[in-house]
């Protein structure tokens, strides 16, 4: 049996879902019997809740992500003025802490040592067709993001979204509309994928874009499959002869859920 | 225009991160211009040390140097006696009445178009600590894991556990006057 002191410091992981079965269950045994628990516990979820809800969260605007691209491309390919310029600014901000950075690369190390031994033994698993298109589904929504093209139709209206994709595409894709679930319908646009043209509709959950891309040509069902890659996470189905792949840098838990609500749609 | 191989791996494993980067510096720096300057100066730090970068998230490792270039910023300023802004005593919770800045929504319109819980909690949340600041801005607006942020900030992970409790309670504390006067006539 769990003591309250144990339980009670455990409860930020409970709210976070950073514990595992046995521990979450043992705290709520502990919680239906201890009053100061409960309310700690109502106090740590109304934060945490109301943070996630309303707490803004910025977006950096489209000027610095310039920039900061210039920078780099003057770094890799550096031109003496520049490269001067570029030496100098660095080096006045330049009391690093560089033995917190070298802890860092060990760390980073030893995680990326072991996240590749994974990440190996997942994609060995994988016939390199499905390699390739996981690639190319990443690199196009990073493509996205990055030239601000996120969408051709911008628009919350699954009736202008929809109409807009005729006489482009051999196929209709179905758009529906998440709001109310929290997944806005911000758009769509076409793309290229796997060496045909693909429909993208574009929603937004807290801030997070999530690309779905549709396309036909599916030979039979299957269920949906999870895969991560650079930090995003892909989930890819077939249903009615339609391939669907959702891409977000979203929670895999959160791009799950998206995902069964398409699918529980008529 | 050709990429090299590396400008090519850093645009695609560290750009695709510059909004995470950008809210975390926001948070911190509590300034637009100076949290872009931060996370300018951070990503050409990443660049520089990306060569010993083999991950692939470059979200948490980006965020990592961000962090970093703001303390040292923040030193340096400290250190140069500039550090009015960023005096934490200062931070009674709305920022405008520290710097003396109006802030460009801060018209009356805007308040009253504004819905008040979004303005509260970002008070709120401006108004605390760095240390229980940014540790909320990763777990609650960039959904980091409390692993990753234990390499970011670099405590063990019982800490950041204590240190998100603390945080939400004195968050918690800041909120509950505001909210009883919306609750009065």
């Amino acid at each position: 049996m769990m003591d309250h002191e144990e339980a009670f410091e455990l409860l930020p992981a409970y709210v976070d879902q950073e514990l595992g079965v046995a521990d979450a269950l043992a705290v709520e045994r502990h919680l239906r019997l201890c009053v100061p628990c409960a309310a700690q516990l109502a106090e740590q979820e109304a934060m945490h809740a109301r943070l996630r809800a309303e707490g803004t969260r910025y977006r950096a605007p489209a000027a610095l992500v310039q920039r900061i691209a210039l920078d780099a491309r003057a770094r890799a390919q550096p031109r003496a003025g520049m490269f001067a310029r570029l030496q100098d600014r660095a080096g006045s901000g330049l009391d690093v802490p560089m033995r917190s950075l070298h802890g860092w690369g060990a760390a980073a190390l030893a995680v990326s040592v072991l996240a590749l031994l994974w990440s190996a033994g997942l994609y060995l698993a994988l016939p390199s067709g499905a390699q390739r298109l996981t690639a190319e589904l990443v690199a196009s929504h990073v493509r996205s993001l990055q030239v601000a093209h996120l969408s051709d139709v911008a628009s919350s209206d699954k009736h202008t979204v929809k109409p807009w994709f005729n006489g482009k595409l051999d196929f209709s894709p179905s758009v529906v509309d998440l709001a109310a679930q929290g997944f806005a319908l911000e758009g769509g646009r076409l793309d290229y994928l796997d060496g045909r043209p693909v429909a993208v509709i574009v929603y937004r959950h807290r801030q997070h874009p999530i690309n779905l891309y549709i396309w036909p040509g599916a030979v039979s069902d299957t269920p949906p499959r999870d895969q991560d890659r650079q930090g995003f996470h892909l989930v890819g189905w077939s249903s009615g002869a339609m391939n669907y792949w959702a891409v977000s840098d979203l929670a895999t838990n959160e791009l799950e859920a998206f995902v069964a609500l398409l699918r529980a749609q008529p | 225009m050709t990429l090299t191989p590396k400008e090519r791996r850093f645009r695609e494993l560290v750009l695709p991160h510059i909004d995470s980067a950008f809210n975390l510096a926001r948070w911190l720096a509590r300034d637009d211009h100076d949290a872009q300057d931060i996370v300018q100066e951070a990503c050409l730090r990443a660049f520089r040390f990306f060569d010993g970068f083999h991950g692939n998230d470059g979200r948490p490792w980006l965020m990592g140097i961000v962090r970093n270039t703001f303390y040292s910023w923040h030193r340096q300023h400290q250190a140069q006696g500039r550090n009015t802004v960023f005096d934490e005593d200062l931070h009674g919770g709305d920022a405008s009445a520290a710097t003396g800045v109006p802030r460009a929504d801060d018209n009356p319109e805007a308040i009253l178009m504004r819905r008040d819980g979004r303005r509260a909690i970002d008070r709120a949340l401006e108004s605390l600590a760095v240390e229980f600041r940014e540790v909320l801005v990763m777990r609650e607006l960039e959904d980091l894991s409390y692993k990753e942020i234990a390499l970011i900030v670099g405590i063990p992970i019982g800490t950041v556990m204590s240190r998100l409790a603390r945080a939400r309670k004195q968050l918690a504390a800041t909120l509950a006057p505001g909210d009883r006067k919306h609750d009065g006539p």
